[in-house]
């Protein structure tokens, strides 16, 4: 069944990008400069973020409803898992644009090839391949069999990517916030670190939700299409 | 010749089936030899086209030869495993392993087997001819060469295998299968290049343990999930 659907307004959507700015007015102008890095060092409220996201909610939404895909074989988790991959590899790519613009004022280089550099890389290119053997094979089931199987398999390459290039030696920071002592920052950039979080948390499920709901009209209209030829 | 392959009289185990399967590709590639020896030269001619995108006085033989060879290994190893599964779409044979009463994770095992035997041949000639061109005072190492070989051989095959069945079923097998494995083979490649750069630098042998723990690790890891994760490629 196909209901009639007006162009969708999610107002989650806009209620992100208002938090956005909101953060980004509290980033620039009420949060202290940093003492060393200076002004470069606001970017990690965009650059750390999107991290976070990308790793530890994109892509395990990714592995996870792959697995249960192969499992419950319910075709709504594959939609979430495709739309996860699309999402997480816009909030990579976020990554390794302002990555390099951070480095470069703070290291001297836009790239260097250390363990979480080559990780984030390599999420990226694994994003894309699976994107790409979505695009690439016609029968439903099959597609989301195979991109399952890819989700499922990446989920341990990645750690151990970040392992081997582990062993050189590293050049990013340590985690700053997430660390057994307490974080080394002041509670005024920790408070605008956590909003951003927030912030860019609630673009992440804005941005699920419209790719989502793309992929279930899609499918309902191959469905249609289908049953009267 | 009828003979050798009549089958048994009850369904063969998980083992002596993969076993089957493996002799059946193994007997199609050593009576073409196509792909094997295509993919021979294609290695050879890597370690001696790379030899010239090397200026010889700023870098040492030594330290260059472990990237070639194993990145040298990645590419001529995808030319067999494209085959792996390519040789079952003439005729729909596939669906000739698929009706045998066996277990899928004997097919893949099967498959397996045989890629790592073609995948170590190619190996066999071109540790030597890298030894040979790029002149490496290699002598006692080479066990330890083989070891490393082995095990970097194991984890190509596990994760090539399983992407060789799902690429050939896609709309660009062949663009999909490097894109897809290459980087899975990321830590293979690191992890056999840096300890056999030890080993040909003269290094004791303790420095590159870790790099085999890693190896190891990987090879555990990833023939245990693409042997679970193997039969879902396949159509019901």
């Amino acid at each position: 069944m196909i209901r009639s659907v007006s162009p969708a307004r999610d107002p989650l959507l806009g209620v992100a990008v208002l938090a956005i700015a909101a953060v980004y007015v509290r980033a620039l102008a009420f949060t202290p400069i940093e003492a060393r890095q200076g002004a470069a060092q606001k970017i990690m409220y965009v650059h750390a973020t999107s991290a976070f996201i990308a790793l530890y909610v994109a892509f395990v939404l990714l592995a996870v409803c792959s697995l249960l895909y192969l499992w419950l074989k319910d075709e709504k988790l594959d939609r979430v898992a495709e739309s996860a991959a699309e999402v997480g590899l816009v909030f990579t790519t976020v990554v390794l644009v302002t990555g390099p613009l951070w480095g470069k004022t703070i290291w001297g280089a836009w790239w260097t090839w250390d363990a979480r550099l080559t990780a984030t890389l390599f999420l990226w290119f694994l994003i894309v391949a699976y994107l790409l053997l979505r695009g690439a094979v016609e029968e439903r089931g099959r597609r989301a069999r195979y991109s399952a199987v890819l989700g499922i398999l990446a989920a341990p390459l990645v750690p151990f990517i970040h392992l081997s290039v582990y062993l050189f030696r590293t050049l990013h920071p340590m985690p700053i916030l997430l660390k057994p002592s307490a974080p080394s920052m002041p509670s005024e950039m920790v408070v605008t670190f956590v909003a951003s979080f927030l912030a860019f948390a609630l673009l992440f499920i804005a941005l699920l939700r419209a790719r989502y709901r793309i992929a279930t009209l899609r499918d309902a209209l191959a469905d249609h299409e289908e049953a009267h030829g | 010749m009828a003979e050798r392959f009549a089958p048994p009289s009850s369904p063969p185990g998980t083992l002596a089936a993969a076993w089957i399967v493996a002799r059946k590709d193994l007997a199609i590639e050593f009576r073409t030899r196509t792909a094997f020896l295509a993919a021979l030269v294609f290695a050879l001619l890597g370690v001696t086209i790379f030899f010239f995108a090397w200026d010889s006085t700023a870098v040492a033989a030594a330290d260059l030869a472990p990237g070639v060879l194993w990145v040298i290994f990645t590419f001529a190893g995808l030319l067999g495993l494209q085959r792996s599964f390519g040789s079952e779409l003439g005729d729909r044979a596939v669906d000739g392993l698929l009706g045998a009463p066996i277990a899928r994770e004997a097919i893949y095992l099967g498959k397996a087997l045989a890629n790592l035997v073609f995948v170590s041949g190619i190996l066999v000639v071109t540790i030597p001819a890298v030894v040979l061109f790029y002149n490496l005072p290699l002598g006692r190492e080479i066990a330890a060469l083989a070891g490393i070989a082995g095990l970097a051989a194991i984890g190509l095959v596990a994760v090539g295998t399983l992407f060789s069945a799902m690429a050939v079923n896609t709309r660009m097998a062949e663009l999909l299968l490097p894109m897809l494995s290459l980087p899975f083979f990321v830590p293979i490649v690191m992890a056999a290049a840096q300890s056999s750069a030890r080993l040909m630098a003269g290094r004791p042998a303790a420095e590159a343990w870790p790099w085999l723990r890693i190896l190891l690790a990987y090879d555990v890891v990833f023939v245990t999930a693409c042997t679970l994760a193997f039969p879902y490629t396949l159509d019901e």
